[in-house]
């Protein structure tokens, strides 16, 4: 398998400086597609929905995760319940691109997360620090995204999550040798993973931003703050005009240190998604799977 | 020492830029026409969506300016996407640059569960290790492209005057061959 899993890391690599949406059906595929996505995250209700309907929220029907599949031909991802092996079976079996092991949806083992080197399908995974970046890596995730708070517009979760990650990475990387040890059972994970953020200064990882982010402003925000790119879920299609912000989060996210360009998109977008303040809410989804 | 521009709009250009230094020569970014105008010896369009590239070139103002400068004999390597950029013909798919004749065939070995990494000869290189990430593959070339490597019988890597493109990602590999015998090409 160690071969997948540099193949599966390298899919990530394509993936960096590209912005991936969340599409609920084969048309809002295709504009995404065609507003320049790098891929797309297929699933049934949006996280702001997800939110509102409340219950239990499950892997999406394979039909149509398919119908997205044949309606595109950039990279389809889908998400699994947290631990929830079977549904990654059953998304390997139709051939996904990229499983998201996401705390979106209803945890289904509140202990363990699936155990993802067992598979030839990649994962990504959520975290909010370091010790969970690193813990999911080990479990054999390929890719990481922050937690953020999904489903509510509201960027300041992502922020607090990549920044904690920086400034963890910053940590280790300032380490002596000797205080590797201590640091990899602090962050409850393998010495090995230590040793390499120490060695590289970076996450094993791409390292994505993900939850909350609704205007180009926030996506070049989240650039600038080391995000190798984006997950959009709620902002777009629950914004006034989707195309028109799809493809102005893309442009930001390329040129997102342009300031003069980033006025220039942020221009007429029409309405953003409403979003909710994270003290305005009871669920928390960030806190689901550790 | 020899300046090689790298299309940073989307995908793996910053691996590209390790393998550049590594082969001896220096890196820089290009993300919107005035990297463009900057002095180069060549160009490195990397892997990444060519979808997202694409439209981003277009719609940055890019397009045109760097399809003249490649007709005008700027040396250029396309990886994968890259790849798919510079093809004249993309099996039903309207092309983008167009500037090479080869016939690509988009994620040509299927989905990533296709993705594989072999070894095989490139040029006069030996044999190098070769990682294919959701590849394409070029169907036919036109008489006045030289074929450079095969893979089960597939064209993987090609040439035309100064344009080369590999449907593999040497630039994630330890191996520098390709980028070094790139750069041969790059000769003032």
């Amino acid at each position: 398998m160690e071969n997948r899993w540099e193949l599966n890391k390298n899919l990530a690599q394509m993936l960096k400086g590209g912005v991936i949406m969340d599409v609920t059906t084969p048309e809002q595929a295709k504009i995404a597609e065609a507003a320049g996505a790098c891929a797309v995250m297929a699933l049934e209700r949006i996280p702001a929905d997800i939110r509102a309907a409340g219950g239990v929220s499950r892997m999406s029907d394979p039909k149509m995760i398919r119908g997205i599949q044949e309606a595109v031909s950039i990279p389809v991802m889908a998400k699994c319940r947290i631990g929830h092996f079977a549904e990654a079976q059953i998304l390997q079996a139709i051939e996904i691109d990229y499983i998201d092991e996401s705390e979106v949806l209803s945890p289904a083992d509140d202990r363990y997360h699936i155990d993802k080197t067992k598979f030839a399908v990649p994962f990504v995974c959520g975290a909010r620090d370091l010790g969970e970046a690193l813990r999911r890596i080990g479990e054999g995730a390929a890719m990481i995204r922050t937690k953020g708070e999904p489903g509510t517009g509201d960027v300041v979760q992502a922020v607090r999550h990549m920044r904690m990650m920086r400034s963890e990475i910053d940590r280790i990387a300032s380490m002596r040798e000797d205080e590797l040890f201590e640091a990899a059972k602090e962050l409850r994970v393998a010495y090995e993973l230590v040793a390499e953020v120490h060695r590289e200064k970076k996450l094993p990882v791409v390292n994505f931003a993900a939850g909350g982010i609704a205007t180009p402003a926030d996506a070049a925000l989240m650039m600038q703050l080391g995000a190798e790119g984006v997950f959009v879920g709620s902002g777009i299609f629950k914004s006034g005009n989707p195309e028109k912000r799809a493809a102005a989060i893309v442009k930001a996210v390329t040129n997102y240190e342009d300031a003069v360009q980033l006025a220039e998109l942020s221009t007429d977008l029409g309405e953003a998604m409403v979003g909710i303040n994270e003290q305005e809410i009871s669920l928390l989804m960030a806190e689901r799977g550790r | 020492m020899k300046k090689i521009g790298v299309l940073a709009l989307q995908g793996a250009f910053l691996e590209h830029e390790r393998a550049v230094s590594a082969a001896g020569a220096e890196a820089f970014e290009i993300r919107n026409s005035a990297g463009l105008r900057r002095e180069m010896d060549g160009l490195i369009l990397p892997g990444g969506e060519s979808t997202v590239m694409g439209k981003l070139l277009r719609e940055l103002g890019l397009f045109e300016p760097l399809r003249t400068q490649i007709l005008e004999g700027l040396p250029v390597f396309g990886t994968c996407a890259g790849l798919i950029l510079l093809a004249q013909e993309i099996t039903g798919e309207r092309p983008y640059l167009g500037t090479m004749g080869i016939t690509a065939v988009r994620n040509a070995y299927g989905r990533q569960l296709g993705s594989f990494e072999c070894a095989a000869e490139f040029a006069e290189c030996g044999e190098i290790p070769m990682r294919f990430i959701r590849a394409p593959y070029i169907a036919q070339v036109e008489r006045r492209v030289t074929v450079l490597a095969e893979v089960e019988g597939r064209i993987v890597a090609a040439r035309e005057g100064r344009q080369l493109v590999t449907a593999f990602h040497p630039e994630l590999c330890e191996n520098t061959a390709v980028h070094r015998y790139f750069l041969e090409m790059c000769g003032r």
